[in-house]
């Protein structure tokens, strides 16, 4: 026996009450992204191509270093707040989470590997 | 009333995630336009920018680790094809930061009407290719 009604049942649901707050986190990143993007950019792009000799030299001054870390940082972080809108917007129940979890991962361990990696050349 | 209890009978099925998904209208329901074009794109512009930052995460751990992994990770990255990645992946940049400032510019309560989002949109979508060319220009 149901003890309540279908009209019920859906009202409510409607919003996941917390998405004010990931609105902001993705306006915050936003902001600071375009000019690390734009300084990574010009960076990466000056250096790619070089030899290995060049490519540590560079990465072992400040700024360079300084900026290819906060991009991947930031950059990872807003990937990983971004997709998982897509996600919601496509899937729900066990999928939903697995894919949301499997995301954070994928987004927290590459960050670490790239930060870890340039703190190591700029050491 | 002797039937298999559905779901959302019992007390706490209603905790369960049944919110309804956003529907996907482009294509079956909505003519392409620039505004739901422009805002597609955003999204697979994002998400399509996993595969270069991985590249480049590839590169960097390769490059910690030593001369003969770095010229394993350079040498692809450098190839025709991550050249390809790369090309696609700047304008993909660019694309999603002037349609992500777009979003910035609506937050602020300005440019809401159609008019002016579609103007944006052609503007930004020159612009995205503009500065596509530039970098591969200059670097
Ligand atoms: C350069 C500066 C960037 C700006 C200004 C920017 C801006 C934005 C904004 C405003 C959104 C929300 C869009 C919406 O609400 O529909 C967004 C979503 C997203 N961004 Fe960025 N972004 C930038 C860089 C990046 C980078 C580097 C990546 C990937 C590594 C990325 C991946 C994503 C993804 C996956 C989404 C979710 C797409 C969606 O929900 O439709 N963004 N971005």
């Amino acid at each position: 026996m149901r003890f309540i009604t279908d009209r019920k049942r859906a009202a409510g649901l409607g919003s996941a009450k917390t998405g004010t707050e990931h609105h902001w986190h993705m306006m915050v990143t936003s902001v600071a992204l375009v000019p690390l993007v734009l300084m990574f950019i010009l960076s990466f792009g000056a250096i790619l191509g070089s030899p290995y000799s060049e490519v540590i030299a560079y990465y072992q001054r400040p700024f360079p270093a300084m900026i290819a870390i906060l991009t991947m940082l930031v950059g990872f972080n807003h990937f990983a707040h971004g997709a998982r809108s897509t996600i919601e917007d496509y899937t729900g129940g066990l999928t939903r989470k697995a894919l949301i979890i499997g995301v954070n991962c994928l987004s927290y361990s590459a960050a670490a590997f790239a930060i870890f990696a340039i703190v190591r050349i700029a050491l | 009333m002797a039937a298999e209890p559905k779901k959302g009978t019992f007390m706490a099925d209603n905790k369960q995630d049944n919110r309804p998904l956003s529907p996907f209208m482009i294509g079956q329901y909505y003519r392409p336009q620039w505004t739901s074009m422009s805002s597609i794109f955003t999204r697979i512009t994002g998400l399509s920018l996993l595969v270069a930052s991985l590249m480049i995460v590839w590169w960097f751990v390769a490059a910690a680790s030593g001369p003969e992994a770095f010229a394993t990770a350079n040498g692809f990255i450098t190839s025709w094809f991550g050249d390809l990645i790369l090309f696609f992946s700047t304008w993909a940049m660019f694309y999603h930061m002037l349609f992500g400032i777009r979003h910035l510019i609506w937050d602020s309560g300005r440019m809401l009407e159609v008019d002016q989002s579609e103007m944006y949109a052609q503007a930004a979508l020159v612009g995205s290719v503009l500065l596509t060319i530039f970098v591969v220009i200059v670097l």
